[in-house]
């Protein structure tokens, strides 16, 4: 195993056992019932934090088979929330079988035999096509358009979206050639630190709501607390990554924001569909999709970013004067 | 052990929870359930605590479940279940006679009062069933269970499972009231399933 995935797995494991020790000392302080119910709640979230993170690190050190295997997984069951909230008529349900146990999979073999090329148009193109060819053949028109979408947004953003995370192992990279996992890591771990400390800022210092309708206990103080402290932590990974320092203090903002508009942009949908969480399966956060949500959209753009500036140039390059303008 | 399986397996499948204990303490109960999915008697029984669930016996339709040797081995071998005719109904095979000597054996009994699955998501009217057996039975508790989004995950006419996440609510039990009028009581009881009433102290 890599050097440096040990150092930064046992970091992972110090910041866990702090959170444990700090959640215990906490929960003997509370005096009201609704700190209680806080530090009860705060206490629930570490506990499947130890879990969430044994997987992910164990998965990591297995190799990039089980990781892929992991995050198809998790696809399943965030397009399982994500459709069950939704709401799907008859006509949808030979589609919805498509979507599960063909489309997802076949997305998945691709990414798993690293052939980026059909992975990264697999879903937007014969998917896309796929699923109103399919739900047309049912002679149901009501809602035609709405149902559709529904089914392709959830395959975007629960599969073709979680999938730039597996996909991030087998992107080439200069001088950085068999330590992709580490690049892994350094995405998953900022966008989840970066939940977890807008979540400490906001519950320590929160005050004026940042988007009340969409997502009433996220703050101005919480999110820029915690998005500052999140870029400070990931800048200082740099070492692990193929940036040097001001380069990953930018990778890491950009994860940050995407990350906090992601999360917004689920709960509006959560909302709009009548619900507080996904799911409940994972004791303190919800469903798994409550806890994807702020990847979802990171992912994509973290992964063409990083290949566009470091990678090996695989692709056709682009115009001179485009590469002058993005400064490559 | 092998029904504990299938039990664990179907709630895996249907994400349906497991009751930490029945809904109206020990003993038999009748459970009844509004019908939309073939899976709909599986998840009510699988959702069921243990004890509970050695207890129950389904009530299945004889002319699907009866027909072959193998159906019958699934109904009968594995879900306990009670085959109850639809059609052609007698004197002699009187389905209310089969679950009644079912629950007088002190097993429960799962029901499905609308009679035939929806396949609008909605909860139809009941039939009569229901009544006479509370009527029969006044002193066994009814144990009303809401399933939500079955339908979309096995609808009628459909042979794929699309693996959703479905609910199986179950609400305080209720008795038929002395001299309470048939009407009266099926509407009570499908309120009750829907949770719009508050049960009875």
């Amino acid at each position: 195993m890599d050097r440096d995935i040990q150092i930064l797995l046992g970091a992972v494991l110090g910041i866990l056992v702090i959170a444990s020790v700090t959640g215990a000392l906490l929960s003997g302080r509370a005096r009201s019932d609704s700190a209680r119910q806080t530090i009860a709640n705060l206490n629930a979230r570490i506990r499947s934090w130890w879990v969430m993170s044994f997987v992910f690190g164990a998965v990591l050190v297995l190799g990039p088979l089980f990781t892929t295997l992991l995050f198809a997984c998790l696809s399943f069951l965030v397009m399982r929330e994500f459709v069950t909230l939704t709401r799907t008529e008859r006509a949808d349900h030979e589609v919805l079988f498509w979507a599960f146990f063909v489309i997802l999979p076949l997305h998945y073999l691709w990414v798993g035999a690293g052939w980026h090329g059909m992975a990264t148009i697999f879903i937007p193109v014969y998917a896309f096509a796929f699923i109103p060819f399919r739900r047309v053949l049912t002679g149901e028109t009501r809602g035609f358009l709405m149902s559709t979408a529904r089914i392709q947004w959830a395959l975007l953003i629960c599969v073709y979206a979680v999938s730039h995370m597996p996909m991030l192992l087998a992107l080439p990279l200069k001088n950085y050639e068999g330590q992709n996992a580490k690049l892994l890591f350094f995405f998953v771990l900022t966008a989840q630190l970066s939940d977890v400390l807008q979540y400490v800022w906001g519950k320590t210092c929160g005050r004026r709501p940042v988007a009340p309708r969409v997502s009433p206990h996220k703050t101005w103080e919480g999110t820029l607390g915690g998005i500052g402290s999140t870029v400070l932590v990931s800048t200082c990974l740099w070492w692990a990554t193929p940036f040097n320092p001001w380069q990953a203090a930018l990778m890491a903002l950009l994860i940050c924001l995407a990350g906090f508009f992601g999360g917004l942009v689920l709960s509006a949908i959560k909302r709009d569909l009548g619900a507080k969480d996904w799911g409940g399966s994972i004791a303190g956060h919800g469903g798994y999709m409550d806890r994807m949500d702020s990847l979802c959209f990171a992912a994509p753009l973290f992964f063409h970013l990083t290949g566009f500036y470091f990678g090996t140039g695989m692709d056709p390059a682009p115009p001179e004067w485009i590469l002058r303008v993005l400064g490559r | 052990m092998k029904r504990r399986l299938i039990a664990a397996l179907a709630r895996l499948v249907t994400g349906v929870r497991l009751l930490h204990a029945a809904p109206h303490g020990a003993g038999p109960a009748i459970y009844f359930a509004n019908h939309a999915s073939h899976l709909d008697f599986v998840v009510v029984w699988a959702a069921l605590p243990a004890e509970a669930r050695e207890l129950a016996s389904p009530a299945a339709a004889e002319d699907y479940w009866g027909r072959t040797a193998l159906r019958r081995k699934v109904a009968c071998g594995i879900f306990q279940s009670v085959l109850i005719p639809r059609e052609g109904i007698t004197r002699e095979n009187n389905p209310l006679d089969r679950l009644g000597a079912v629950l007088e054996q002190g097993r429960s009994v799962i029901i499905f009062p609308e009679g035939t699955r929806r396949q609008d998501g909605e909860v139809g009217e009941f039939k009569a069933g229901l009544y006479h057996l509370a009527k029969r039975f006044p002193n066994i508790p009814l144990v009303p269970v809401h399933l939500d989004n079955l339908s979309r995950i096995l609808p009628k006419g459909s042979l794929l499972i699309v693996p959703l996440i479905a609910q199986a609510h179950f609400r305080a039990p209720i008795h038929w009231r002395e001299g309470e009028p048939k009407p009266d009581f099926l509407r009570r009881a499908r309120a009750a399933l829907l949770d719009e009433s508050q049960p009875e102290s």
